[in-house]
């Protein structure tokens, strides 16, 4: 099913406060569900992004570890982040496939200044137009699982798009797509949350009690959740266990907010000069 | 698989990919699917989550199939057969085995000459001047037709039951704690786990790949495994079986056409020099009955053969000169990786044909390689990629000047640049076509092959009737469309076999003729291009069971069957086991749900279920290994500790040592402390990989795996670097340290563990140590397939590269 990619809030205008047409509804919503529990770390996914979107090989070199990059970059949008560790008497390989979560409530998108560079379509995507982007990486600053990354080259920052173009011509991204043992699955949101609860709901039988599912109320949920065997080691999977970001901290209206404060201060400083200058109105002038 | 062959008559994975997602319990052993079969690992993942299967790894090390298994059990490498052995005696002593299965199934009841035994790590019949067994006293008792006698209690001491559970009795919990370093309690654990399916309504499988079959007892810890699955009545069942994952897209496929050593086409036989003629030839690889109930269904084998030389010489095969068995090569010796090269250091063989693979980094002890490599005159490689195999003569240490060999390289093309068939793991053959265009100048593999056939053809002319080996190559046939270049569909054509007189495309094997009547190239194959088309493009996705046989996909050899043996997922009265995960069942006129490993129509209390052994039923005893009718613990040929079971019998007797290959072994007094083990990784696909980009970015440098205690005592840093060496070559990369290996207790000494990479050489965009610089040239008794997965190596901090 094709996707007519409705715009729902664009970065530094009036839609990033209140969405653009937030009264329709019946649009697809969209959501990736990442189990966690059924990931091989193959970096299927790692190498598909790269493929699809087109970004450009980065010489690496072994730093200890399964991990291909150290970090993410504006080339690698995706990244396989592995961790050992000992859990009880038990060892966990935390392989944990770390990209753009795509929030319901963008904090990228909430402290871009630049009009459109930050868009946010009904089906749940946030995605970065690099032509419109300023590169004053406040979205860097403000996305609370500290994935945008900054192109020195370019002066533009990029992260995972969703694979917006396949989405728009009803594919799942390339990621779901290569994921060998279906440990991404790509679906209606709704849909996504059912299988996530049958997922927990067979982890719990296989003796993960702390199993739960990631789709933090902070940012108003995700557009890619997880389905987390050790729900309460979050950090070693590096995820926040309480990230937020809202609209009430619109970073690109704060320009707008310093501007006016110096305006009415500037009034306030206006009067008072007035005042020593002319004295205070005589109540016989007013009357 | 000469193991499986020797337990079921087939040497084959008995299931397929898809089958395993019924299972109950899936023991991952000597594979990482995760790592190496990512795709149809999917498929175990599946019966963890929908089917509620446990799904256990036993490992040297924590692999990444252990990080998504739901236990884990750490063992020492070469401890194989002690665990395995371990586990039947486990099962046997708490009477978990399926004991109707095996009645019915297996030869248990078979009673054994008096004359066998075993003592002190050898069986009865030793040879020590010819390292070999004399098998007369592994025969079974013969009643006075000739058929084996039989006890059907089971009691009779000498009954291979008996017999079996005699032998490992001493495959105790605390042995195998002693022997492969785990500790009882966790072993205890797993085999209450993996015995769970000694019952009609459980099922249980085993993933195994290289990680048991190269050993120097790779056979047998096959056997073991094959042996526990018999007891626990898993083998012929859906979601059971002893299940042999292949490294590449087509390696059942290779197999299936001979690129193992011994063995023609479709498991037929090579002829020997005594074999003088075809009925000598015929008479010794024609198996008789042994009971009167068994199918032996490889005494159809002078079809087989006589089809196959059909194919291969046409109307120059006849019965006058014995359908041309005088032109084919009687194999003297043994024609295996390590014996070839051995004979090339011996400097038997002057020119080397490397097609399609990279010999240099395929096999152990480099540095000998490289030695043996340097004798040749000649040597070709033909390969989409630069190899180093085709560089060897500028390989690390080696000084070019003083090679002499001439090495000629020819490109050619990929098989994603070529239509053909894959068959996979699951002997699915299943066809693909070409994807892209190769480059200009590329040529095909059939063309170069049939290019190098005519000129020998065109030399053989000029040298006159007289030359040596002359006719066979004068009567070959060669009747394509294009004889330069064959089509693959033209060559699937002739594998699967035309009936000679009408030109009809066969439709199954049944039809095959010993008189000359039919030809076949590979008879296995028959039925894969009928006359209804080519089978294997088949993409039907039909399901009817549920159980994912799709039987419209492709052709699954033998005769679209996709499990083999499954007359043993029904009972003695043709009923399933677990009518819920039915095989095959029997509705009163014939055979319902897989294509039957038996007679379609033939009443369930017919012959036996294992239609390929002249038992008529599976293996317990086997006499058909080179090395023993049951497997044995014999350390591997550098270990780090005694063999707990008989010291003075340390490894296994029959190895087949090669001259100077002692010498580079460490000895009593060398400091090799470490256990030692070589592995791939998920990011690349053996060596040609390294030439793309992405995936070399995904997985970088060759690199060691450190335990975090030792890497702590020897002063290995994380990401720093690390050299091992063992006797006969050294490498070094960047230090992996982790947790996923841990010092293991082994007769009351600790061990340590390091695990290397092989996918690195020094020809491709990355490079790195070759992991085989390390191994020992020593191969399993049977197959002679080396030794890679258990050595001895010592390990040290390396200083950071400056460059």
């Amino acid at each position: 099913m094709p996707d007519t990619l409705a715009i729902k809030r664009i970065s530094a205008t009036p839609s990033a406060l209140i969405p653009l047409n937030s009264l329709r509804s019946g649009g697809p919503v969209y959501s990736k569900l990442v189990d966690i529990s059924k990931c091989i770390g193959c970096k299927g996914c790692e190498v598909a992004c790269k493929e699809w979107n087109d970004l450009k090989v980065e010489q690496t070199t072994n730093f200890g570890s399964f991990q291909s990059h150290k970090d993410l970059s504006s080339n690698t949008w995706l990244l396989m982040r592995f961790n050992e560790v000992e859990v009880g008497d038990d060892l966990s390989w935390m392989i944990k496939k770390d990209a753009c979560l795509h929030c319901e409530e963008p904090g990228c998108l909430f402290s871009c200044p630049a009009p459109g560079a930050i868009v946010q379509y009904q089906n749940g995507i946030v995605d970065f137009n690099q032509d419109h982007c300023i590169g004053c990486q406040y979205c860097v600053s403000g996305c609370p699982f500290d994935i945008p990354r900054f192109d020195k080259e370019t002066k533009t920052v990029a992260k995972c798009n969703m694979c917006i173009d396949r989405v728009e011509a009803g594919l799942e991204p390339a990621c779901v797509k290569t994921c060998p043992t279906n440990a991404i699955e790509w679906g209606i949101k709704e849909d996504m949350l059912a299988l996530a609860d049958k997922k927990l709901d067979r982890l719990r039988e296989r003796g993960y009690e702390h199993a739960a599912i990631y789709n933090p109320g902070g940012v108003g949920g995700t557009h890619m959740m997880y389905v987390v065997p050790h729900g309460d080691r979050l950090e070693d999977y590096s995820l926040p266990a309480h990230p937020t970001a809202s609209p009430g901290q619109l970073r690109g209206l704060n320009v707008l907010q310093r501007v006016g404060s110096y305006l009415l201060g500037f009034g306030v400083i206006s009067a008072f000069v007035h005042f020593l200058a002319v004295g205070p109105e005589s109540p016989e002038e007013s009357a | 698989m000469a193991s499986l062959a020797a337990t079921f008559g087939r040497g084959a994975m008995t299931n397929h990919w898809k089958d395993i997602k019924n299972a109950d319990v899936i023991l991952v052993m000597g594979a990482n699917p995760a790592e190496n079969h990512p795709c149809g690992f999917k498929w175990a993942l599946e019966a963890r989550d929908e089917n509620n299967a446990t799904l256990v790894t036993i490992d040297p090390r924590f692999t990444r199939t252990s990080a998504v298994a739901d236990k884990h059990m750490q063992i020492r490498p070469g401890s194989d057969i002690a665990v395995l052995g371990g586990l039947i005696r486990h099962m046997l002593a708490n009477d978990l085995h399926h004991a109707d299965y095996v009645l019915a199934h297996t030869n248990a009841s078979f009673l054994v000459s008096g004359d066998f035994g075993f003592e002190e790590g050898l069986f009865s019949g030793f040879d020590e001047a010819a390292s070999a067994y004399d098998k007369t006293s592994w025969a079974y008792q013969r009643d006075d037709k000739g058929f084996v006698r039989r006890d059907m209690t089971l009691q009779d001491p000498q009954c291979a039951f008996q017999l079996l559970k005699t032998h490992y009795e001493r495959y105790t919990p605390a042995m195998v704690a002693q022997i492969a370093g785990c500790t009882e309690e966790k072993f205890l654990e797993m085999a209450d786990i993996i015995c769970s399916t000694g019952r009609a309504d459980r099922v249980g499988t085993i993933m195994y790949a290289v990680g048991w079959t190269m050993h120097t007892v790779g056979s047998q810890i096959i056997r073991t495994g094959a042996i526990l699955q018999l007891l626990l009545g898993n083998i012929g069942r859906p979601g059971g079986g002893i299940n042999a994952l292949r490294g590449h897209a087509n390696v059942q496929g290779a197999t299936d056409h001979a690129i193992v050593a011994g063995i023609l086409p479709g498991y037929l036989k090579v002829p020997t020099p005594e074999q003088a003629t075809l009925r000598d030839h015929l008479d010794a690889s024609t198996p008789t009955p042994l009971v009167p109930d068994a199918v032996n269904y490889w005494g159809n084998y002078p079809k087989f053969l006589v089809s196959q030389m059909k194919a291969w010489f046409g109307d120059h095969a006849t019965a006058a000169n014995e359908f041309g068995y005088q032109y084919l090569g009687k194999q003297d010796g043994d024609a295996t990786w390590l014996s070839i090269w051995d004979q090339v250091r011996q400097g038997e063989v002057e020119g080397f044909i490397a097609l399609g693979f990279n010999p240099l980094l395929a096999g152990p002890d480099v540095p000998r390689l490289l030695e043996s490599m340097s004798k040749l005159k000649w040597k070709a490689v033909i390969d989409p990629f630069m190899l180093d195999t085709a560089e060897f003569w500028r390989a690390p240490g080696m000084n070019p000047a003083e090679v002499q060999t001439e090495v000629m390289y020819m490109p050619t093309t990929h098989w994603i640049e070529r239509d053909g068939s894959f068959t996979n793991s699951g002997r699915w053959a299943q066809w693909k076509e070409k994807a892209i265009d190769p480059p200009n100048g590329v040529r095909s593999d059939t063309f170069i092959l049939s290019e190098l056939f005519w000129r020998v053809k065109e030399l053989y002319q000029q040298d006159g009737e007289d030359a040596v080996y002359n006719e066979p190559i004068q009567n070959l046939t060669w009747d394509y469309l294009n004889p330069r270049e064959p089509t693959l569909p033209e060559l699937a054509k002739e594998i699967n076999g035309y009936d000679r007189a009408t030109g009809r495309l066969l439709s199954s094997f049944g039809e095959l003729r010993d008189d000359g009547g039919t030809s076949a190239g590979n008879w296995i194959y028959a039925g894969s291009y009928t006359e209804e088309g080519n089978m294997m493009a088949r993409r039907g996705t039909d399901d009817p069971t549920g159980l994912g046989m799709h039987h419209d996909w492709a052709f699954s050899w033998p005769l679209n069957r996709r499990v083999l043996y499954n007359r043993a997922s029904a009972d003695a009265e043709g009923r399933p086991w677990d009518a819920t995960r039915a095989g095959i069942a029997w509705n009163g006129q014939r055979w319902i749900g897989d294509v039957p490993d038996y007679g379609a129509t033939t009443p369930p209390d017919g012959p036996g279920a294992f239609i390929m052994t002249e038992e008529g039923v599976a293996r317990l005893f086997s006499s058909h290994l080179a090395d023993g009718p049951f497997s044995e613990h014999y350390e591997p040929v550098e270990s780090p500790t005694i063999n707990a079971l008989h010291e003075s019998v340390a490894v296994n007797p029959i190895i087949n040592w090669y001259d100077g290959v002692r010498e580079t072994l460490a000895a009593e007094g060398d400091d090799f402390p470490y256990a030692c083990t070589v592995y791939r990784v998920v990011e690349h696909e053996h060596f040609v990989t390294r030439n793309v980009p992405l995936l070399v970015e995904a997985m970088p440098d060759f690199f060691v795996e450190v335990p975090e205690g030792l890497a702590a005592e020897k002063g290995i840093e994380n990401g720093g670097r690390a050299r091992v060496w063992s006797k006969r070559g050294e490498v070094e990369g960047v230090a992996i340290v982790t947790k996923r290996i841990k010092p293991l207790l082994v007769n009351g000494k600790t061990v340590w563990t390091i695990g290397i990479p092989v996918h690195w050489g020094f020809v491709g965009i990355t490079q790195g140590s070759m992991a085989n610089l390390l191994t020992p040239y020593v191969g399993d008794a049977n197959t002679r397939c080396p030794e890679f997965k258990a050595f001895l190596v010592n390990v040290e901090r390396a200083e950071p590269r400056t460059t």
